[in-house]
């Protein structure tokens, strides 16, 4: 369903050029829940980023389902993330001043494919239903992290991006919130790409793949 | 017919607008009809004095010098010019001095080729010198518009004359000359106009020659040829039922003069008039039964029917004639509209003259 | 469309979370609006009158003839040149007094009046017949019509006894003009047979010379696009429009700030409609739409709120232009139109202006975001020297203007450098100021306190500029007004010589008040003025007549003076002349200038200048019995006495029961006197107004500013607080802070202001009106604005340090929980 080929990448930074991604090859199947580990400026995140399409490739292809990403324009690739991909941030990335449930259905009424009865299903599998009138400020790091996947769910995508989706949770909030991910993500039958430092984490997914010096290791 | 012509005209027309005494313009059109109380009367017996009687008559309602000129130029086109000059009092009673002055003064001017009619008018106040009229030396004019006489100017013919006008988009200057006097129409100058006593003062110069200029568009040309001027003064008003008149006046190439005139009236009927001038200056009225004018043919003129052709019969005089306009345009759209135009005749006798048509 | 309305609510939501930074938003640009809208309906109402005045009946709008001297000429000369194929029509026009009140007179000739005159009232043709037929008509304005306090169809008397004919209401007449026939404009007026001006219509045929035909009693007047009026008033209108320019750049000021916070808070939010999909394409877009669609609603709100201030000064303002240059302005309040569509225009132009640089930020924004350096400092170092260096070009410039600047134009453009220039640079003083206190200081709190100041002034710096702008726009234009009115009070004290003033209706009255006055033994002395109009070099000119008398020569000011001046006045052929007139002729003592009379032209050596202050028309005074000679048709019905102080009341009644007399007839020097005074002070009544609503606009900048900033410094302050300083110590700081600031701020107002005022006084009045004032500092009255400047500081700290002292805890707490 997803399939990179040689990806490349390159920064320029005060003027030397750094070559994040070296010619980076990956496969993810239907339905398939990859985890993806390195150290720091490994280009974890990068790589996410071409995937979503939020940043353009220098090389290689990246091809998701019937779309070949690398090729699309500015606006090609806005259209891919509103209807086929849900992001997830360390950062959660809510919008303050929208109300929890506003949150929720804020991408998919932007891509024109709001399910009423598949929200109201996201809500109960992640339990927001007493939240849904406040707003973000006055939720926990956890709560605001699930609305964050309910809003990335809500789409019904293709795949599901996550860059630390548990980053600023504690341990056991964190395991708690990726268990309702994965399940959900069975449930949706998406493909789940995970940018993780916890390895254990990392081994509660079907596959797990190290990214050094720009290449899947 | 004319004291008719000139009050309608005026009235309807700008002179009227600009003033006329409150009294008037409350009776309205209806009122015309009433009495001019306060103006002097039209009365049979009167006798004419000259050069006096060329002047003003204040003292009477209204007044005009009425010319008009059939012309040809040097390549032998016809064409025709119209010069009137109006006078009407808003007030009967004394003079008014300076601006307060009750008379008001309004002139029409026109030129017509066959493939043209020019046309314009002015107005001015009495009292201060813009326009008028003195009988010796004999003087009409408003603004730069004048019809002027000379040292050597004889009253009995009122000529020779000068006449000039002039708008933005022609002009004219002619000279007027005539060795026969002038001619008292209808009664010894008294010209009746119905049976309830509307009559005016009347009387014409039909001989004159005319030589001069002719500009139109700034092309001038020399012109020469044949003029007629009524002189006419009254103080009765139009009759409410009479709703408008065809004039023609006729100059014979045998060098007989004829004036005609019929007043239409509301309920379709219509009276002619006319008198016949010899060659010799001899008048002679011509009995309305004995006149017959059948409108022939009309053209569309401003939105109206005009009848511009005319089968005109004298039984007693044996003149049977069909004329024809030169411009059946010759529309004047000044603040009181009507026709106004220069014709030619054939039949049992040719020649040129002027036909106005008014009330349409 | 469904896709950008939900992108629209999304934005939106940000501002129902944000009430007061939307109220700052609107109410800035509510402001600049109003302010702006306002002043421009003054001003259009002020040129439609002009407008008015200019088109009835052949104003200034029409070619006209007329002689040389100005004077009326014979009816004779229209006739002639009628009939020389002119295209002229007649008028004559003059003064008369109508219920105590002096009117226009315009006598008109409605047959020959050209057609083609603009947008003048026409007659119908029914309706000049009861204007010319007897007893006519007096065509008045309507609100000539209520000032008069008469009836449509009255007749009323004038001063001289005639009687007018019916006045009958032309809509779109001129008010202040009585527009009669001409014959009986010279009955009334008394000149039979002559006229003062022949119009010129279209001609019809091609007329004679001029010369030809009047030889060289006439010449002929071009039309003006510009009527006297409106240049005399223009330099009012400009300083009306200055004032509302400046109030639309304070209103902009807060528009700025508040759009900038507001996109500044906004980025994430927008980031995250990227990444969600929403194309960078129609989040711009609908960025551009909320922010149109705001300055739409606002602009339509400030609109109205401009048409209440003008409707509240026009009154003010009518009286200012009636009583400085005559001018008749109605006070109902008419808009076109285009006052409503340009109103908006300027909202939505201004709302994009203001927000350009926000604007540029957010479509060149990148999706993903970049760990950002806190690299302020380096900006604002950067920003404050482009700052200083575009401040040195403006000074430049300004310097340019002050040399080779000859118009009031320049003037203006000189005062606008000078401020636009100082606004410039004062971020770069502050923070000249500011780092000098960072230096000095010891201890940690105090060097945080100069530390942070530093870094609030970026954000600052707006409302700063504008309260600066707001305070010395203040101080220069207190200055003026106070500078022009002591020196007018002492002038008008030396100007009013006489006690007692009358105005006779005409000659003959004339004679018999002065016959009737000798037998007085109150009476101590007759002082007989007299008054002629006349043209030099093109210029309306009024001649004054004084009689020889001791008084003048010990009281009546001259501001520069030939030796024996006065006694040199005598034998008529000495002068002096009005200040703006010696300006507008560059004619200085020593001079000799020829003034057109009927009996040729009069040589006068020019031995004084004067003050003529408010007088619109250029002056000379000669000797009375001089101008009379030479102008032998002057009215001889300006009569001055001496009398003892107990005396006047007496005589004042004695005279106006003897000649029927009005109170505009006759009045003594108190009465005068307090009229000049009442038109002067509703002179300044508007610019006072407006500078009211100008400080006011800058208060409001500064406490959004303050009210934004204090959202944004919650990072700042926490950590301060978590270290172990109380709440209301913090807020004590903060408004230490800000009252510092704003206090150095005002310091530097004041000279800035001053030298606002000199530009003022010695260029722009100079060259508006013509008068130079002598320059005065009012100390108490500077010490009194810069305290209203603090307190209006204070006033706009107080809310954000009320919040911040009452903060609870737990939100200081959440800076480290989960913020950044």
């Amino acid at each position: 369903m997803l399939n990179i080929k040689n990806l490349s990448k390159t920064y320029s930074s005060a003027g030397e050029p750094v070559h994040v991604l070296r010619g980076v090859d990956l496969d993810l199947r239907a339905g398939e829940r990859v985890a993806l580990t390195g150290e720091s400026g490994s280009g974890k995140s990068t790589l996410l980023h071409l995937i979503a399409g939020l940043d353009a490739a220098d090389g290689g292809t990246i091809r998701l389902e019937d779309i070949e990403v690398t090729a699309l324009s500015d606006a090609g690739r806005a259209r891919l993330r509103r209807n086929r991909i849900g992001l997830v941030f360390q950062q959660f990335n809510l919008i303050p001043s929208l109300s929890v449930a506003d949150n929720l259905a804020f991408q998919a009424r932007i891509a024109e494919r709001h399910d009423a009865a598949w929200t109201k299903e996201l809500v109960e599998r992640l339990g927001l239903g007493t939240l849904l009138k406040r707003y973000p400020e006055q939720l926990s790091g956890g709560q605001q992290q699930r609305v964050a996947i309910g809003r990335a769910l809500a789409i019904k995508p293709s795949l599901l991006l996550a860059d630390e989706p548990t980053g600023n949770l504690d341990e056991a909030t964190a395991e708690n919130v990726l268990a309702l991910t994965r399940d959900l993500v069975t449930r949706t039958g998406c493909g789940f790409l995970m940018v993780t430092h916890s390895l254990h984490l990392a081994a509660t997914l079907d596959r797990h793949l190290t990214l050094h010096a720009g290449r899947i290791a | 017919m004319s004291v008719d012509r000139i009050s309608r005209r005026a009235f309807a027309g700008g002179i009227a607008a600009l003033a006329l005494a409150r009294q008037a313009g409350a009776q309205g059109y209806a009122g015309l009809g009433e009495k001019a109380d306060g103006f002097a009367k039209v009365t049979p017996g009167k006798l004419f004095a000259f050069p006096g009687d060329h002047g003003p008559h204040p003292e009477f309602r209204i007044e005009w010098w009425y010319l008009t000129a059939n012309l040809v130029d040097f390549s032998g086109a016809a064409c025709g010019l119209q010069w009137t000059l109006f006078r009407q009092a808003a007030q009967p009673g004394p003079q008014g001095e300076g601006w307060a002055n009750q008379q008001v003064w309004m002139a029409h001017a026109a030129v017509t080729r066959a493939d043209t009619h020019r046309f314009t008018e002015v107005f001015s106040r009495g009292g201060v010198g813009q326009a008028g009229v003195t009988a010796k030396p004999f003087d009409a004019w408003i603004d730069d518009w004048e019809l002027k006489g000379f040292d050597s100017t004889d009253d009995r013919t009122l000529a020779p004359l000068a006449l000039k006008a002039s708008s933005t988009d022609f002009s004219y200057a002619l000279t007027l000359e005539a060795d026969r006097p002038v001619v008292l129409q209808g009664d010894r100058g008294y010209s009746r106009k119905s049976e309830r006593g509307q009559a005016s003062y009347y009387y014409s110069q039909p001989f004159y020659r005319a030589r001069g200029t002719l500009t139109i568009d700034d092309k001038p040309v020399d012109v020469s040829g044949q003029a007629w001027m009524d002189r006419e003064w009254s103080s009765q008003p139009l009759d409410a039922d009479q709703t408008g008149w065809d004039w023609l006046s006729l100059h014979l190439a045998s060098g007989d003069k004829l004036m005609l005139y019929r007043l239409r009236q509301k309920d379709g009927r219509d009276y002619p008039f006319g008198n016949w001038i010899s060659a010799a200056g001899e008048t002679q009225m011509i009995a309305g039964g004995d006149i017959q004018m059948v409108p022939k043919a009309t053209a569309e003129v401003a939105g109206r029917k005009l009848p511009v052709e005319w089968q005109i019969a004298i039984p007693s005089r044996s003149l049977s004639i069909l004329c024809k306009p030169l411009n059946p345009k010759a529309w004047m759209g000044t603040g009181f509209s009507y026709w106004e135009g220069p014709l030619s005749f054939a039949g049992t006798h040719d020649g040129v003259g002027y036909l106005e048509l008014t009330g349409y | 469309m469904r896709r950008a309305l939900w992108v629209l609510a999304v934005l939106l939501s940000h501002w129902r979370r944000h009430k007061m930074q939307f109220a700052t938003l609107l109410v800035g640009l509510i402001a600049a609006t109003a302010l702006w809208s306002g002043v421009q309906a003054i001003n259009q109402q002020a040129r439609t009158a002009y407008d008015r005045a200019a088109a009835t009946f052949g104003g200034a709008r029409t070619a006209m003839l007329v002689a040389p001297d100005a004077a009326t000429f014979p009816q004779e000369l229209y006739v002639k040149l009628r009939r020389a194929g002119w295209p002229v029509s007649p008028t004559l026009e003059g003064r008369v007094q109508v219920n105590g009140r002096s009117l226009r007179l315009l006598g008109i000739e409605p047959v020959t009046l050209p057609v083609e005159i603009g947008n003048a009232p026409r007659l119908g043709a029914s309706d000049l017949s009861s204007f010319v037929a007897p007893p006519g008509q007096t065509l008045v304005a309507p609100e000539t019509l209520s000032d008069l306090q008469e009836a449509e169809g009255a007749s009323v008397p004038i001063s001289n006894g005639a009687k007018l004919p019916p006045l009958r209401v032309l809509p779109h007449l001129a008010p202040g003009v009585l527009v009669v026939d001409i014959g009986v404009a010279q009955r009334l007026l008394n000149k039979p047979d002559q006229v003062s001006r022949l119009l010129i219509g279209q001609p019809k045929s091609k007329p004679a010379a001029l010369a030809s035909v009047v030889g060289d009693q006439l010449q002929r007047v071009e039309p003006t696009a510009e009527t006297e009026l409106e240049r005399l008033t223009d330099s009012f209108h400009l300083n009306l429009t200055a004032f509302g320019l400046l109030s639309f750049f304070v209103g902009l000021f807060i528009v700025n700030s508040a759009v900038g916070l507001a996109f500044e808070q906004r980025l994430p939010m927008l980031r995250t409609l990227r990444a969600c999909g929403a194309s960078a394409r129609l989040v711009n877009t609908v960025l551009v739409v909320e922010l149109v669609a705001l300055a739409l609603v606002a602009g339509l709100i400030g609109l109205v709120c401009g048409y209440f201030i003008a409707a509240v000064l026009l009154s003010d303002v009518a009286a200012s232009l009636r009583g400085l240059y005559g001018a008749q302005i109605p006070g109902q309040l008419s808009l076109r139109p285009e006052w409503w569509f340009a109103g908006i225009g300027i909202s939505i132009a201004g709302a994009l202006v203001a927000a350009t640089t926000s604007l540029i930020k957010a479509i060149r924004m990148p999706v993903l975001t970049t760990a950002q350096p806190r690299a302020w400092q380096q900006r604002q170092r950067r920003w404050l020297v482009l700052q200083s260096l575009a401040a040195c070009a403006v000074f430049a410039v300004g310097l340019l203007l002050l040399g080779y600047g000859q118009s009031l134009i320049a003037g203006f453009g000189l005062l606008a450098a000078l401020m636009l220039g100082a606004a410039l640079i004062l971020p770069a003083l502050l923070e000249l100021l500011l780092l000098a206190g960072q230096r000095a200081a010891r201890r940690p709190l105090a060097l945080w306190f100069w530390a942070d100041s530093r870094q609030q002034l970026s954000g600052l710096s707006l409302a700063l500029m504008a309260l600066l702008l707001a305070l010395a726009v203040n101080v220069g234009v207190s200055t003026m007004v106070e500078t022009f009115s002591r020196t007018f009070l002492g002038w008008l004290d030396g100007r009013l010589a006489a006690d007692v003033y009358i105005n006779a209706s005409d000659n003959g009255q004339g004679v018999a008040i002065r016959n009737w006055l000798k037998e007085r033994s109150d009476v101590q002395a007759v002082l007989s003025g007299g008054r002629a109009d006349t043209q030099v070099q093109g210029q309306p000119v009024e001649l004054l007549g004084l009689p020889d008398h001791a008084l003048y020569r010990e009281r009546w000011p001259l501001l520069e003076a030939a030796p024996q001046a006065w006694t040199r006045l005598v034998p008529g052929n000495a002068a002096f002349i009005s200040e703006q007139l010696s300006r507008r002729l560059n004619v200085r003592i020593g001079d000799v200038i020829e003034v057109p009379a009927p009996g040729g032209n009069w040589e006068l050596d020019i031995v004084g200048i004067y003050a003529d202050y408010g007088n619109p028309k250029g002056q000379l005074t000669v000797n009375v019995a001089a101008l009379i000679r030479q102008f032998p048709q002057t009215p001889q019905t300006r009569i001055g006495l001496i009398v003892a102080k107990e005396n006047i009341p007496g005589l004042i009644g004695a005279l106006q029961k003897q000649f029927a007399l009005d109170d505009r007839s006759v009045a003594d020097q108190a009465t005068v006197k307090a009229e000049s005074i009442r038109i002067f002070n509703r002179t300044f009544a508007v610019t006072s107004a407006l500078n009211a609503f100008t400080l006011g606009v800058a208060g409001i900048a500064l406490f959004t500013s303050l009210l934004t900033l204090a959202n944004s410094r919650l990072p700042q302050l926490a950590p301060l607080w978590a270290i172990g300083i109380t709440r209301p110590h913090l807020a004590a700081i903060e408004l230490t802070k800000t009252l510092s600031v704003a206090l150095f701020t005002a310091l530097l107002a004041v000279p800035l202001g001053l030298l606002v005022a000199w530009c003022l006084i010695a260029i722009v009045n100079v060259k508006a009106f013509g008068w130079r004032l002598p320059f005065h500092i009012f100390p108490l009255q500077l010490v009194e604005l810069v305290a209203v400047a603090l307190v209006a500081s204070m006033l706009a700290a107080l809310l954000p340090v009320i919040r911040l002292a009452r903060m609870q805890p737990a939100n200081l707490v959440k800076v480290f929980a989960n913020e950044r």
